[in-house]
């Protein structure tokens, strides 16, 4: 097979970071070709690179496309010659319908004047493609996160491409929705269209990937045949050593009852007769792990929320006792001080202010903590920022780092520093571990082990069944708003869930 | 010693931000003090530079807080405008004494500020609205409250409020000599003590500052931009109350803006509340998640901005000694300008009570310089416009070359 695509000795520098450091890839025409790596290992820069994001003559060493020197100095250069890429974070208009989004930029138009005739048939002959029975017309924000992406790649198909990138394409997918989109891959490649895609998620590189690269601090270090590779053999090159165990070891002790919450009942903050949780109880014990299993859409993070100072919903009813006494959590202020604390899966818009230091966001949710008078002593909030630095382990050159700055695992180490120094003694974490690689996430892990190990009650929600497994004592199973079982970790598996939420 | 200067380099290019400001300022100043012959530095213009900005300067320390929370406020200009207006129907035509006028009045743009505050806060009415309206109803409010007509004069007390100057409290026996010995009519020796005790806190609070972060080990500003920036300060503060010194003395204006000044950054750098307003502009939900009362906080920070409004607008009454229809319009538009200028983003969260001070001077600087070398209005208008467009990509681009 030729070759289509060959980055040679790509190096890339930041004022005082090497961000790539000689990377070479090389991808075959007409393969799926997956790229590995840990957060912050440099994939997204090296794609940035390949797109024209960083024009050529900003970085060292020669991408040689389709039996050519290229030298891109824009997306637009790329995208000429096919090269799509699709980031993680959906580049489409909501407002718009299908088929403006499909070819936004690229238009069906005669002198400036839009030709709807043709938009419209080509995007009913696209989405035939792509697999979508939906309308051209239909607007994008009626449709779900899978279609959306799915939309996505029909877009870059309008662009006649030959090289596809899809960055981490699954992240925010369902079950289904993933594989879903993983045929569809296939399928292209039948059709002879290259693809590269990144992901965390190694299951899925071993099913569609021919070939894997697996990239560290910024290097290559390894270019594997997928067949015959094990997931085990991707994780130690990616990390650098063996992982033999992806969830580290704990006692399993359950003390003194902590939270119990009773008949939890909340609506929708804005179709006031959608009732969003319906009749909820449950509960955690001192130095406990349970698990939340359900769904994406189920309402796990409208239940943790509207616990959480009834940052979600309204007419929010049922009670909620901490140690046997009611506690009032009706607002965010309340619950904290109450001893809840709350980890969000959306960490980058909801968790942190990306802007500002470690230390600022560490100590933002209990600045009593560090002030005498409502006047804040700046060496106690370094002190608090470098012990929770060192005891989580965060990567960084220092407390006053930007938080924007860091990667996914080491930001997701600072919104637990800053919630445990809120002294809490229930953490609500919900997708802990999302968007994170696997060797942070075994550092998460071995926190949340730590957390009850002192006595701290941990409520886990997490879409990947396998994590709640491996970590939970007890597993609560959700399904559109209510409980439908309850599992202890001895009785749980993956079958066992499954079958609670589809026979409801 | 090329490591040392590679170093300085670097901390030099990575806080250009802070330091271009000030370097522009002076920059500026320099220009106009040679353009006008040396008019722009006598002591009777420096002077008049204060009571001109004062009310900018003033108004500048809400927008800030305003504008880092992630807001903006138009009606300013306006509101200022009412309550001169107002003030001088109550003392001039009711002939209701000073020492209650002057707290009502500010406890009136207070009263404005909440009931703009209430829709954005609690109703999620976009400010650029709110006060838009706001705007357009208080410049009504003005015109109808005077009837068309302009109202004044004011009594002498309410005068001082802008005009009178702080008397020397040490002996003519004392300051004679020196006047003499400077060739000017008299000295306020008071005036140059104040300077002379204003430098010495600022270089023993910057001295403590990187002690203690010397103890944590966190390299702060290198040791030669720390000097050469306090001594460029200090010299500045001294040169002035020097001039100052040598004319009548401290405007009362410029001490009520100088202690607002010190209030103002001290609360939004030191304390909690300042804090969170930051935190606010930087990201709404997650200070929300973090148990911070945004709309409370977006609600105080209109309120803030109300009673700074009020408070130029009875500077600038005092000032001109009479209130007119027109007073404030557009003046919000300045207000706005200087703390762009100084710094801030459009988006919220970021931007320095200090750097919104240096932008109303740059602006005022500009305004009295290119008054004194006699370029017409329609000339000034445009230069500061660019001025205030290079600001920002100024910044624009330090961002982006960083990132």
């Amino acid at each position: 097979m030729s070759i289509l695509l060959e980055m040679r000795e790509i190096t890339k520098e930041f004022p005082g970071v090497k961000a790539l450091d000689r990377v070479n890839l090389r991808v075959a025409e007409g393969e799926i070709h997956a790229i590995c790596g840990e957060n912050g290992a440099g994939k997204s820069t090296l794609m940035k690179v390949l797109s024209g994001v960083y024009p050529a003559g900003s970085y060292d060493g020669e991408i040689h496309y389709d039996g050519q020197l290229a030298e891109f100095r824009n997306l637009r250069d790329s995208e000429n010659r096919g090269i799509v890429i699709i980031h993680q974070e959906l580049a489409l208009v909501p407002e718009l319908s299908i088929a403006e989004n499909l070819f936004i930029g690229n238009e069906r138009a005669q002198r400036g004047v839009m030709n709807w005739h043709e938009t419209f048939q080509q995007t009913e002959q696209l989405l035939k493609k792509v697999g979508l029975k939906d309308s051209p017309g239909t607007q994008v924000d009626k449709i779900g996160v899978g279609k959306q992406q799915l939309v996505e790649i029909a877009k870059a198909l309008a662009k006649d491409v030959r090289l596809l990138i899809l960055d981490e394409p699954t992240a925010a997918l369902q079950e289904n929705d993933s594989r879903k989109l993983l045929d569809l891959m296939l399928e292209l490649k039948a059709q002879g269209v290259t693809c590269i895609i990144i992901s965390h998620k190694l299951n899925e590189v071993r099913y569609v990937a021919d070939t894997v690269t697996v990239i560290r601090d910024g290097m290559t270090v390894s270019t594997l045949d997928a067949k015959g590779l094990s997931e085990d053999d991707i994780v130690r090159d990616m990390v650098g050593r063996d992982m033999s165990n992806r969830y580290p070891e704990r006692d399993r002790r359950a003390g003194d009852m902590l939270l119990e919450v009773e008949g939890w009942n909340v609506w929708h903050p804005e179709h006031a007769e959608r009732q969003v949780i319906d009749d909820i109880s449950f509960n955690v014990r001192a130095g406990e792990v349970v698990g939340i299993a359900g769904l994406m859409g189920s309402g796990r993070t409208e239940l943790a929320m509207s616990i959480f100072g009834r940052s979600w919903g309204r007419n929010i009813s049922g009670t909620a006792r901490l140690k046997g006494t009611t506690v009032d959590l009706s607002t965010v202020d309340r619950a904290i001080k109450a001893g809840l604390a709350y980890v969000t899966e959306d960490r980058k818009s909801l968790g942190l202010i990306l802007d500002e230091t470690i230390r600022f966001n560490t100590t933002l949710a209990n600045l009593e903590e560090v002030s005498t008078k409502g006047v804040l002593d700046q060496n106690d909030e370094t002190r608090a920022a470098e012990h929770y630095r060192q005891a989580l382990r965060t990567r960084t050159p220092s407390v006053f780092q930007k938080v924007g700055n860091l990667s996914g695992g080491n930001q997701q180490k600072v919104v637990l520093g800053k919630w445990l120094f809120t002294g809490p003694e229930v953490l609500i974490l919900d997708e802990p571990t999302r968007g994170i690689d696997v060797g942070a996430k075994y550092e998460i892990y071995a926190i949340i082990n730590e957390l009850s190990a002192q006595g701290k009650g941990v409520v886990m929600i997490s879409s990947e069944m396998p994590e709640l497994l491996g970590m939970c004592d007890r597993i609560y199973v959700m399904n559109e708003g209510a409980f439908v079982g309850e599992l202890p970790a001895a009785e749980a598996s993956q079958e066992r869930i499954m079958s609670l939420i589809v026979t409801e | 010693m090329t490591s040392n200067s590679n170093g300085l380099k670097a901390y030099l290019s990575a806080h250009m931000k802070d330091y271009g400001l000030l370097f522009a300022l002076i920059a500026i100043m320099a220009f106009f003090q040679i353009v006008t012959d040396g008019t722009l530095m006598r002591p009777v213009n420096i002077t008049n530079l204060f009571l001109q900005n004062s009310y900018i300067i003033v108004m500048a320390l809400g927008m800030l807080i305003v504008i880092v929370a992630g807001h903006i406020d138009l009606s300013v200009g306006s509101v200022m405008g009412f309550v001169g207006a107002l003030a001088a129907v109550m003392i001039v035509q009711y002939h209701i004494p000073v020492w209650v006028t002057i707290p009502l009045c500010i406890v009136l743009g207070g009263l404005i500020g909440a009931a703009q505050g209430y829709w954005v806060a609690f109703w999620k009415i976009p400010s650029f609205i709110a006060t838009l309206a706001g705007m357009l109803v208080f410049r009504g409010a003005s015109l109808w409250l005077l009837e068309g007509q302009s109202v004044g004069p004011f009594p002498q007390s309410f005068q001082i409020l802008s005009t009178g100057f702080v008397g020397d409290i040490f002996p003519t026996a004392l300051t004679a000599p020196i006047a003499e010995m400077v060739g000017s009519r008299n000295f306020n020796l008071l005036c140059l003590a104040v300077g002379a005790i204003a430098s010495g806190v600022i270089i023993s609070i910057g001295l403590r500052q990187q002690a203690r972060g010397r103890a944590y080990g966190i390299e702060g500003e290198p040791t030669a931009f720390f000097w050469g920036r306090n001594i460029i300060v200090v010299g500045a503060l001294m040169f002035l109350t020097f001039k100052l010194a040598t004319f009548r003395g401290l405007p009362n204006v410029l001490v009520t803006m100088g202690l607002l000044i010190v209030l103002y950054a001290f609360v939004t750098e030191k304390t909690v509340i300042g804090r969170r307003i930051y935190a606010l502009g930087g990201n709404e939900k997650a200070a929300r998640l973090s148990g911070i009362k945004t709309e409370r906080l977006t609600f105080l920070a209109f309120v803030n901005m109300g009673v700074l409004a009020a408070l130029g607008g009875l500077i600038f009454a005092a000032r001109l000694n009479t209130a007119t229809p027109k007073a404030g319009f557009g003046l919000e538009l300045d207000v706005i300008a200087a703390v762009f200028i100084g710094g801030a983003s459009m988006s919220g969260g970021s931007g320095k009570i200090v750097g919104a001070v240096v932008g109303a001077f740059i602006m005022g600087v500009m305004n009295n310089g290119m008054s004194i070398v006699g370029i017409g209005i329609d000339y000034q208008q445009m230069i500061k416009g660019l001025v205030l467009l290079a600001a920002v990509i100024f910044d624009v681009y330090n961002k982006q070359k960083q990132a």
